[in-house]
C-alpha cells in the first residue's frame, strides 16, 4: 500500500502514535506535534497528518491549514545536508544574495529544491542571529560565517565527501 | 528553598561574581578569596559558536590539564556585545579582552598567561584594548564598551547562564523576594508605572498600564506571556538575553503573575534559537528545583509555572494576537482589537505580554527603584534600549544605550564608523516596519518619540547601518519582498497591497519606472496604513515611505534617468573597459563566468598586449571582472 511507504517503518510510526498520545491533552498541542513528527520523518507528507488528524480527532484541513501556514514545516522531503542561506538584513546588505546564487549554481538547483541524489536541499531563512559574522549559511546545525562566493564550493566539497 | 538558603548562594557566590565586574587591583584582591587565582570566560552565544568557541573551551581544558593548573575557572557565559571579533575569551581579574581565539592561541595563552607568574600575551588581546604607547586599557575603557549602560544586558557575559547559582549571586530572584516579602500586587504595579518603562518589542507601550489594565480584568485565570519570537531579520537582542540571563525573565514573568493575579506563563520562542530555548528549559528545570518556579515560591504561598512554546518560522506572529493563536495551535492569524489581550487574550483570558528585552528591565526596576530607573533616559522614552548593530559597521554587534544617546555616538563611537572609507548613508531602524534615518539626522537622539518624528521608528531594536553602495529602492524591495512572503493573508490591503507595492518597486529597479508610479506607491501605501487589519500590514509600507521622504532623488533618477547610482540594479549597469588603462593581463577574461570578455586588436601606448572589450550582450553584470582588475581599468556605469 502506498500509505506505508510515506508513513515510514514501524518504529517511526509508533513514535508518532506516542508522542500524539502524550501531548494530545495540553491545550494548543497541535504545533507541538507537528514539530515532532517533522523530527521523526523529516518532513510531513499527507499520510503523516492524516494520522496527526485522526489522533487528536479534527479534521486534515485544520491539520494541513498549520502545515502550510509556518515556514518551519515541510511538505517535501529535504536533502541528508540541508544548506539553509540567510537572507536577513545585515547578511543582505553584505551580499548574501550572491552567495545563494552560487550555491545553486554549484548544485544546479533551485533554493526550495532538493538535488537528485538527496544528499542536498537548498532554502533561504531569515536570520539565524550571527550578524556579527554576515554573510552566513547553514548546513544542517553548522553556521559557516563571513562567506564569499569562492568559498562555497569548498564547502560543498566536504561534504560530498563526507556523505 | 527558602529566603535564608537564597540568601546564603548570595553570599558564598558574591566574590566569585564580582571578581568579573571590577578589574584591577581591587579584582586582585577578591580573586584570593575565591580560590581561583584566575576566571576565563568565554563566550558561548548563538554569535561565537557560530565562530566555534565550543573548540575555544575543549582547547582551554585541555592545555590547563597539561599544565597542571587547577586554581583557573573555565566560564560559559552569553554574549560579550562584540559578535564580529568571535570567539572571545576575558581573562579575570585583570580583564584581559582576547578576540578571535582559535585552539592554537589557546595554547600560547594558557602557556604565556595562565601559567603561574604569566602575562597578558598582547598580540591577541582585542586591539582596542593595547593603546599606542602599549599599555593595556580594561576593556569596558574602549569606545565600543564606555559609553553603553547596560541594565537589560547586565548579567550577559558575566554569568554562567546554566548555573542558576551564578545567576543568583549576580542578583536575580533578587526582586521576586522583594515582591513576594513586602509589596502588594498594587504596590507592584505602581512601581511599573512610575518607572516609566515602554514596551521594548516596537509599539512602546506603557508596561505598567498593560499590567494594570490586566490586573482590573475579571477572571479566575489569567496569562502572563513572553514575546521570544524576534522575527526582525537583523535583529538578536532577545535572544542575546535568553542565551546570556534566562533567569531574569522567568524571574520577571513571576513578579507580572503576582502583580495580575496569574498563575501560568508562557514563552513562545523562535525555533531558529535552539541555543536559548536550550538554556531556557534548563533555567526553568533548575528553577523548579530550587523552588523558584512552581509551587509555594520561596515557601512564601504563591505559585507560578511557566512552559515553552516553539514557533515555527512564521512573522506575523510577533504580533500579540496573532502570537496567541499561535500559542493556541492554529494558524498565527491576528484578529480585530478590541477586545483587548489585557480583556480577552490566550484562550480567552486576561493576558499580558512583553518581549524578552521588556522583562528584563523588571528586576532593576524592582530592587533598584522607579525613581533610579526613571532617572535614566528622556522626557518620555526611560531606561535604555538594547540594538544588534549590523551592516556597514566595523564593530558588529549588541550594544545597550540610555535612551536620547545620539544616533552619530552609536555610529561613530561604539560602532568606530563605517569600513573600507565608505561613507555613512542611513540607518535603517525598526526592520520591515520600520525606516531609514539617512545622515542628515544623524544628531537625533534615539527615543521612541524622536524616531516617529522622523519617519523611521524604534522597533525590537534591530539596527543596520547602510552606506554610500546601498542603494535606497533596492532596500526598500527587498523589505518588501520580505513583508510580502510573510503576509498572512488574511486582511486584502496587506495581502494585496504588499504584492502590489513589491511589483512596484520590481518595476523601478528593472528600469521600467514611469514617473506616475510613485505616485501610485504613496498612494497605496497610505490605503494600507489605515485599513490593514494588524501592524504588518499597517507598518508594511514604511520602509518604502521613509526612503521616498529622505532619498526621493534616487527614486526619480531610476526612473527618469534609468540610472542607480550605488551600483546595485543590475537592469541599469554597463560595465566597460578602458582601453588605454587595460594592459592585456587576461584576468577579468579568465574570471568571466559566461565568457563575455575577449581581446581586441587595439594595443595601448607602452603596452605589450591588446586591450580587452566586454560584450553587452552576454554579460550578466556580476562584477567579478571589475573586483579583479588591478589596473583599475574597467569601469561600472
Amino acid at each position: 500500500m502506498k500509505n506505508c511507504a510515506a508513513l515510514g517503518t514501524k518504529e517511526q510510526l509508533t513514535k508518532l502514535k506516542n508522542v500524539i498520545e502524550s501531548s494530545k491533552d495540553t491545550p494548543g498541542c497541535l504545533m507541538h506535534i507537528l514539530q515532532e513528527a517533522q523530527a521523526i520523518y523529516g518532513y510531513l507528507p499527507l499520510e503523516v497528518q492524516k494520522v496527526i488528524a485522526e489522533g487528536l480527532g479534527i479534521s486534515l484541513s485544520e491539520v494541513y491549514g498549520v502545515v502550510t501556514f509556518y515556514s518551519q514545516f515541510s511538505l517535501k522531503p529535504k536533502g541528508k545536508y540541508r544548506i539553509s542561506v540567510c537572507l536577513g538584513t545585515a547578511c543582505y546588505v553584505k551580499g548574501s544574495d550572491k552567495i545563494l546564487e552560487e550555491v545553486e549554481k554549484q548544485l544546479g538547483i533551485k533554493c526550495g529544491e532538493c538535488t537528485e541524489d538527496g544528499l542536498f536541499s537548498i532554502d533561504s531563512c531569515r536570520c539565524v542571529g550571527a550578524c556579527g559574522l554576515a554573510p552566513v549559511m547553514m548546513v544542517n546545525e553548522e553556521v559557516y560565517g563571513k562567506l564569499e562566493p569562492s568559498k562555497i564550493k569548498g564547502i560543498l566539497d566536504s561534504y560530498r565527501e563526507a556523505k | 528553598m527558602t529566603i535564608q538558603e537564597l540568601d546564603a548562594i548570595r553570599k558564598a557566590k558574591h566574590d566569585l561574581i564580582q571578581v568579573r565586574r571590577v578589574v584591577r587591583e581591587e579584582g586582585e584582591k577578591l580573586a584570593a578569596k575565591t580560590g581561583y587565582r584566575k576566571q576565563v570566560l568565554v563566550c558561548g552565544g548563538t554569535g561565537c559558536t557560530s565562530s566555534h568557541s565550543m573548540q575555544v573551551i575543549d582547547q582551554l581544558e585541555k592545555s590547563l590539564k597539561e599544565h597542571k593548573i587547577n586554581d583557573v575557572l573555565i566560564v560559559k557565559t552569553g554574549c560579550f556585545g562584540l559578535c564580529s571579533l568571535g570567539p572571545i575569551m576575558i581573562v579575570y581579574p585583570e580583564g584581559a579582552f582576547y578576540a578571535q581565539m582559535t585552539p592554537e592561541h589557546v595554547k600560547t595563552v594558557v602557556e604565556k598567561h595562565l601559567v603561574k607568574g604569566g602575562e597578558i600575551v598582547k598580540d591577541l588581546l582585542y586591539q582596542g584594548t593595547v593603546l599606542k604607547d602599549g599599555s593595556i586599557i580594561p576593556f569596558a575603557e574602549t569606545p565600543f564598551y564606555k559609553k553603553q549602560m547596560r541594565i537589560a544586558l547586565r548579567n550577559c557575559g558575566v554569568i554562567a547562564p546554566e548555573d542558576i547559582e551564578e545567576a543568583i549571586a549576580a542578583g536575580d530572584y533578587e526582586a521576586i523576594e522583594k515582591v513576594l516579602t513586602g509589596m502588594t500586587p498594587d504596590d507592584v504595579i505602581n512601581e511599573m508605572l512610575a518607572s516609566g518603562l515602554r514596551g521594548r518589542g516596537g509599539a512602546g507601550f506603557p508596561t505598567g498600564r498593560k499590567w494594570a489594565f490586566a490586573k482590573a480584568s475579571q477572571g479566575e485565570i489569567k496569562y502572563v506571556c513572553c514575546n521570544a519570537d524576534e522575527g526582525d531579520p537583523g535583529a538578536f537582542m532577545d535572544r542575546s538575553v535568553l542565551e546570556g540571563d534566562p533567569h531574569c525573565v522567568l524571574e520577571a514573568m513571576t513578579i507580572a503573575g503576582y502583580a495580575i493575579g496569574a498563575h501560568q506563563g508562557y514563552i513562545y520562542v523562535r525555533a531558529e534559537y535552539p541555543v536559548a530555548v536550550q538554556r531556557l528549559k534548563i533555567a526553568i528545570d533548575q528553577a523548579h528545583q530550587y523552588g523558584l518556579l512552581g509551587e509555594n515560591i520561596l515557601g512564601l504561598g504563591f505559585d507560578f509555572d511557566i512552559e515553552i512554546r516553539l514557533g515555527a518560522g512564521a512573522f506575523v506572529c510577533g504580533e500579540e494576537t496573532a502570537l496567541m493563536t499561535s500559542i493556541e495551535g492554529h494558524r498565527g492569524e491576528p484578529r480585530p482589537r478590541p477586545p483587548f489581550p489585557a480583556v480577552k487574550g490566550l484562550f480567552g483570558k486576561p493576558t499580558i505580554l512583553n518581549n524578552v528585552e521588556t522583562w528584563a528591565n523588571v528586576n532593576p526596576i524592582i530592587t533598584k527603584g522607579a525613581a533610579w530607573y526613571s532617572s535614566i533616559g528622556t522626557e518620555t522614552s526611560k531606561g535604555t534600549k538594547v540594538f544588534a548593530l549590523g551592516g556597514k559597521i566595523t564593530n558588529v554587534g549588541l550594544v545597550e544605550v540610555p535612551m536620547g544617546t545620539t544616533l552619530r555616538e552609536i555610529v561613530e563611537e561604539i560602532g568606530g564608523g563605517i569600513p573600507d572609507g565608505k561613507k555613512f548613508k542611513a540607518a535603517q531602524t525598526g526592520g520591515p516596519s520600520g525606516g531609514c534615518i539617512p545622515a542628515s539626522c544623524i544628531d537625533t537622539p534615539i527615543d521612541y518619540d524622536s524616531l516617529l518624528a522622523i519617519g523611521s521608528m524604534m522597533g525590537s531594536g534591530g539596527m543596520i547601518i547602510l552606506d554610500e553602495d546601498t542603494c535606497m529602492v533596492d532596500i526598500s524591495k527587498f523589505y518588501l519582498e520580505f513583508t510580502a512572503d510573510e503576509s498572512c493573508g488574511k486582511c486584502t490591503p496587506c495581502r494585496i497591497g504588499t504584492k502590489r507595492l513589491l511589483q512596484l518597486l520590481t518595476k523601478i529597479t528593472e528600469g521600467k519606472g514611469e514617473p506616475e508610479d510613485i505616485v501610485k506607491i504613496e498612494e497605496l501605501a497610505s490605503h494600507m496604513k489605515s485599513s490593514s487589519l494588524c501592524a504588518l500590514g499597517q507598518s508594511a509600507p514604511n520602509p518604502v515611505l521613509s526612503t521616498l521622504r529622505y532619498f526621493r532623488n534616487e527614486y526619480e533618477e531610476h526612473i527618469n534617468e534609468k540610472k542607480c547610482e550605488a551600483g546595485v540594479c543590475k537592469a541599469m549597469l554597463s560595465y566597460s573597459i578602458d582601453k588605454d588603462k587595460c594592459i592585456g593581463c587576461g584576468l577579468c577574461a579568465k574570471n568571466c563566468p559566461v565568457g563575455a570578455i575577449s581581446k581586441t586588436t587595439y594595443v595601448a601606448q607602452g603596452h605589450k598586449l591588446p586591450s580587452l572589450e566586454i560584450d553587452g550582450a552576454k554579460c550578466i553584470k556580476c562584477g567579478v571582472c571589475m573586483g579583479n582588475c588591478k589596473f583599475k581599468a574597467i569601469s561600472r556605469k
